[in-house]
Parts: C-alpha cells; sequence; structure tokens
C-alpha cells in the first residue's frame, strides 16, 4: 500500500505562519493517516509547536491551508477543533485534581439523567456517568484503576495522564494530539502512557505525539515527521533509518528530497 | 514490556489500597469527608460546655442557637460557594445589610406591598454581587481587593439610603418578618429563619453535588486552566457564582430582619467576617475547590455554640475570639495537610 492510495485524516498543505518578523512556518507540509501514530520532531524553533497549535486551533495560520477528512477546515478557537474532532491533551496534567476521575472524564460535557430528575431538577447522571468511564479505561487498558470516584489528586502522574488520554479519546474524536505526554513523567510511568499509545492506535485512533525522547519516539511511531526551519524535513519511518540518521536531518546534516518526503511505507 | 507495564499499573493499585499507616488512613478519611473534623469539634465544643453549665444542653438553649446561627449560616452558603472558586467575598454582610434596608424601605416609604419590596431587594443583592463577579472577571482584580472596595461602598450606600435611621418592628411589611415566627418541636425553640436556613442548604447542597453548574464552580476554583481547557467558560461561572450569592446575602437580610425585629443600618457588622470563619472551620479550603457546604453549617453552628455556651456558663466573651482564632488557624492547618494526601 502506498501513501497514495490513503487520503489523509489529517492534512495540512502550505501553512504560513509568521510572528512579526519572524516565521515560524514557512510553507509547512503536513499529512496524518489512519490509524497511525505520526511522531513530530524537532528542534527548538523549527515550528514543531506552532504546526500543532495552527492544527488545535490555538493559533491561526497566515497561509496554506488544513484539512480534515478531506473537509476544508479553520478554527478560530482551540474549542472549535475540538467540536471538529481535533482533541489535544497537554503536556502539563490538564485534569483538575480535586475532583474524581470520571468528573474529570466528562467535565465540560456533563450528562443529565433521564426523566424529569434531569429535565427538571437538572440532576447529573453519576452512576451512568462513572460506569461509561469506567468502561472507556478498560477499553484503553487502564483497567488497574478500579474507582472512578477517586480523586485525580490521589492517582500517580501516569495514571492522570492516561485519565487526560481517556478523556481526549472519549468524545467521538478523529484525531488525538499528545504534547510531550511524558515529559514530566518518570520511566514506569512514561511505560504506562507509551502503552496507552499504542492501545489508542489499535483501536483505529490516529495519534500525533509530538516529543523530545528519541527512543520512545521510535518505540511507539509508525512515521516520524521532522521538522526543521518552518519545513518538513522528512518523514520516515522508524526501522528504516538509525536515530543518528534523524538527528542529523533535524540538524540540517543530511538532507532528503521533498520528492521521498512522503513515501515512507504506512503500517 | 506489556507485561512490565501491566505489573507497574498492578503495583499502583496496591499501593493505593493496601499498607498505610493510621496516619495516613486518617489523612485520607478527611480527604473525602472534609466536614468530619469539624463535626468531631462540634460535637467536643457540646460536650464541654454542657459540663461547664447545667443551662447549656436544654432544648430551649439549643434551640437558641440555631436562631442566633440562622442569619450567618444562611451567609455562609453564599460565603462556600464563593470560596469554592477560589474567591472571597468581604462584602456578604454589607449586601445583606443593605437589600434588608431596601426591603423594609421601600415598604415603609414608598408603600409598596411587603413582597415585591422583598424581590426588589433581592434582586439587589443579586446585582451588587454580579458587580462584584464583573470586576473580579472583566476588569481582572483580585477578589479580596474587590470586596473590600465594595464592602465600604455598600456599607456607606446603606447609612446614606437609610439616613442613619432604623425601620422599626411596627414600621416594617409583615411578610417582611415572616422569618421571624417562633414556634416549638419538643421543647426546642426554632423560628421559620432556621426552617428556611436548613432547606437552602439542602438546595445548595444538591445544586453542588448533581449539577453541572456545581460542578463547574468545583472545577474553576480547583484548577482553572484545567477547566477551561474543558471547555468550561470560567468567567461565565464566576460572575453566576457571585451574582447567586448576592441573591443568598439578600436572603439573609430577609432572616436578619426577622431576627431582630428591624431593620437597622447597623445591625449586622460583624456578619462578613464571621461568614468566612464558618466556612474555613467547617473544613472549605480558602484555595478552592475542595469542601462541602454541610461544612458550612457545622463551622456556623460550632461559632454559636462557642458564642452561647461561653455566656450562659458565665465566662469571659473574650475567651470566644480565643477559641474560633485556634479553630481557624487549626482549620487551615489540617488543610494544608489533608492537601498533602497522596496514594
Amino acid at each position: 500500500m502506498s501513501a497514495a492510495d490513503i487520503r489523509p485524516v489529517l492534512e495540512a498543505t502550505s501553512l504560513l505562519k509568521t510572528y512579526g518578523k519572524v516565521v515560524a512556518l514557512d510553507h509547512a507540509d503536513f499529512a496524518l493517516f489512519p490509524g497511525e501514530v505520526l511522531a513530530v520532531i524537532g528542534d527548538n524553533g523549527a515550528g514543531k509547536s506552532t504546526l500543532i497549535k495552527c492544527l488545535s486551533g490555538a493559533e491561526i495560520p497566515n497561509g496554506g491551508e488544513m484539512r480534515l477528512d478531506g473537509e476544508l477546515i479553520g478554527f478560530k478557537r482551540p474549542i472549535e477543533a475540538r467540536a471538529a474532532g481535533i482533541e489535544t491533551v497537554y503536556q502539563t496534567l490538564a485534569v483538575a485534581p480535586s475532583l474524581d476521575i470520571a468528573t474529570n472524564l466528562y467535565l465540560g460535557r456533563e450528562e443529565r439523567k433521564a426523566g424529569p430528575l434531569g429535565n427538571v431538577l437538572r440532576m447529573l447522571d453519576h452512576s451512568g456517568m462513572r460506569q461509561r468511564a469506567k468502561a472507556q479505561m478498560t477499553s484503553l487498558g487502564i483497567g488497574t484503576l478500579q474507582n472512578m470516584g477517586q480523586a485525580v489528586e490521589t492517582l500517580s502522574g501516569g495514571q492522570r495522564q492516561a485519565v487526560s488520554v481517556a478523556r481526549a479519546a472519549a468524545f467521538g474524536s478523529k484525531v488525538i494530539i499528545l504534547d510531550e505526554p511524558t515529559a514530566a513523567l518518570g520511566v514506569r510511568e512514561s511505560a504506562q502512557v507509551l502503552k496507552l499509545i499504542r492501545s489508542l492506535r489499535d483501536r483505529g485512533m490516529p495519534v500525533i505525539l509530538i516529543s523530545h525522547n528519541m527512543p520512545q519516539v521510535f518505540e511507539v511511531a509508525d512515521r516520524i515527521h521532522v521538522q526543521r526551519l518552518g519545513k518538513r524535513a522528512a518523514v520516515i519511518t522508524p526501522s528504516a533509518v538509525s536515530i543518528t540518521d534523524v538527528v542529523a536531518i533535524m540538524t540540517g546534516a543530511l538532507t532528503v528530497d521533498a520528492k521521498d518526503q512522503t513515501l515512507g511505507p504506512i503500517r | 514490556m506489556s507485561d512490565a507495564t501491566a505489573s507497574v499499573g498492578y503495583d499502583a493499585a496496591e499501593e493505593f489500597d493496601g499498607s498505610r499507616t493510621p496516619l495516613q488512613r486518617l489523612q485520607s478519611l478527611l480527604h473525602t469527608y472534609p466536614w468530619l473534623s469539624p463535626a468531631i469539634v462540634l460535637v467536643l465544643a457540646l460536650i464541654v460546655f454542657s459540663l461547664l453549665s447545667g443551662n447549656f444542653a436544654t432544648p430551649s438553649n439549643l434551640g437558641t442557637i440555631t436562631q442566633q446561627t440562622a442569619v450567618v449560616g444562611t451567609l455562609a452558603i453564599g460565603q462556600t460557594l464563593i470560596i469554592l472558586t477560589a474567591g472571597i467575598d468581604l462584602s456578604c454582610g454589607a449586601i445583606m445589610v443593605f437589600a434588608s434596608m431596601v426591603m423594609a424601605k421601600m415598604a415603609f416609604d414608598q408603600g409598596i406591598p411587603g413582597l415585591p419590596a422583598l424581590l426588589l431587594g433581592v434582586v439587589v443583592g443579586g446585582l451588587a454581587g454580579a458587580l462584584n463577579g464583573f470586576l473580579i472577571t472583566r476588569v481582572k482584580l483580585p477578589p479580596f481587593i474587590v470586596t473590600l472596595g465594595s464592602l465600604g461602598i455598600f456599607t456607606s450606600l446603606t447609612l446614606l439610603y437609610a439616613t442613619g435611621r432604623t425601620v422599626r418592628n411596627t414600621e416594617l411589611a409583615s411578610e417582611l418578618k415572616w422569618l421571624g415566627h417562633p414556634f416549638s418541636i419538643g421543647g426546642f425553640r426554632l423560628t421559620t429563619g432556621v426552617l428556611f436556613m436548613i432547606a437552602l442548604y439542602a438546595v445548595f447542597a444538591y445544586v453542588l453535588r448533581y449539577t453541572a453548574w456545581g460542578t463547574h464552580v468545583y472545577a474553576v476554583g480547583d484548577d482553572p486552566d484545567a477547566a477551561r481547557l474543558a471547555g468550561i467558560q470560567n468567567n461565565r461561572v464566576l460572575v453566576s457564582t457571585y451574582a447567586v450569592a448576592g441573591v443568598i446575602f439578600a436572603i439573609a437580610g430577609w432572616i436578619l430582619i426577622g431576627r431582630v425585629n428591624a431593620a437597622s443600618p447597623n445591625s449586622g457588622v460583624e456578619a462578613n467576617l464571621d461568614s468566612i470563619t464558618a466556612v474555613v472551620i467547617g473544613g472549605t479550603s480558602l484555595f478552592g475547590g475542595r469542601g462541602r457546604i454541610i461544612g458550612s453549617l457545622i463551622g456556623a453552628l460550632i461559632v454559636g455554640v462557642v458564642d452561647n455556651g461561653l455566656s450562659v456558663a458565665g465566662l469571659d466573651q473574650a475567651y470566644k475570639q480565643l477559641a474560633i482564632g485556634v479553630l481557624i488557624i487549626g482549620a487551615v492547618s489540617a488543610d494544608q495537610w489533608i492537601r498533602k494526601a497522596r496514594a
């Protein structure tokens, strides 16, 4: 199967973003295919986070176009990207610590009970939300968390990140963006999160992983998007390339011909 | 690899459930039930004052304590909502007295019937709260500064509006005195105001526990960034919280009229700080996002019991300040400790 046969889930062509005289994105291209984990790496200032911010609605590009499932998109605020199905999990553990797991999963989209209790008295369906939260966590392989009524602050960092990821995966999302999900975590907790990323992929969810951690990227990514000087410098299949080569591309010591960039095989 | 990660999860679960010291178990218990420690303090205070004086634990005296608690206890409901959002309202007592003067004077001076005058006072309370919320969210001033300012503003507006004059019992519209009606249940002397306060606690316990708005009040105070990322409009939640609290303060003003049987610009002076004291002693965290409203009722009762107990036992009222001071520092220290509870 070659890339040309499959339509990208999320695609950007010739994105341009400038901050005054600084060119953060210089006609950058991007493509995420169904069911893959695409890592985005790049040196500081390569435009990596600007690219992600444009995709997640946190920044508005000055030029170029973005497509989700082939449809042209243009977000003014992150909430719009989210409504369209692009969920972002931020590096800082974005969960409310004193609230419980189920409440965090459903925060901002609480479900009410059916009938007059819900319609008139606005009563939330706590038990239903807990059950569904539990099912969601189990399906992601985080079944070790038994009690959905447990406050998030009693969890380990990895478990908290798992709650954020589960929330992102829960609401009919089409793409999940993970921004440095292991940056704040230890080795064992990082392993939990990587396992979670794999189980997301196994469920057919495309994942964009932004990371500085090369070994982790090589462990979990299907393809690697290397960003350099505001452009896509290469798209690589980890099995075909060594970490040293990737670092060489990142720093500009090695260049990849533009026509070869998108030809890395898809899983 | 996957085996290794699975065992990591298992270990973490074990760590959470198993082998903890009694102190850690207490910490986690208080973490789940923040009103537990104030409840223990209340029981201890009741026992101590019963031993000090035979006149304390009589049904009629205990009824009196609830009457003395009704005003501060009602204010504490609104104050709890605000403190849960990590805010504070120093102007709550001033809003209460202002609203009570509006109710009384509209009925007496303007000849408006009692019920519309009452509603007008409630609306004024809600607007006063909304003004605080507006200044906090739009002008982005700290709640402490905003309400310190509005404390002065509402206090002086009240004095100017009342022209220093009390609306006396005989001049009050009868609707405004509804919450002062006394009645007895098995020797306990209660008032309609006490019942009204308890009903309000039940309503807001429900709202905080079972509605999305209640969840958002907690979330905004717990972690504003997480709330925003979850799609909650923090400013809207904050303004509505201050406005709802303003309505509750106005209702406290209604109870106040029933309690003192008059509407005086000089009543309820200590109520500002007393309501904060009740909330803090009740186990609600001043850092927001943590606490139960029932704790504030217990906190208000503790203040009432200490106050009443000292007079009944014939002790110096100066001990009240001492006891309350110790309780506040103790409650905040306990909160700091509980917040560190981790698996």
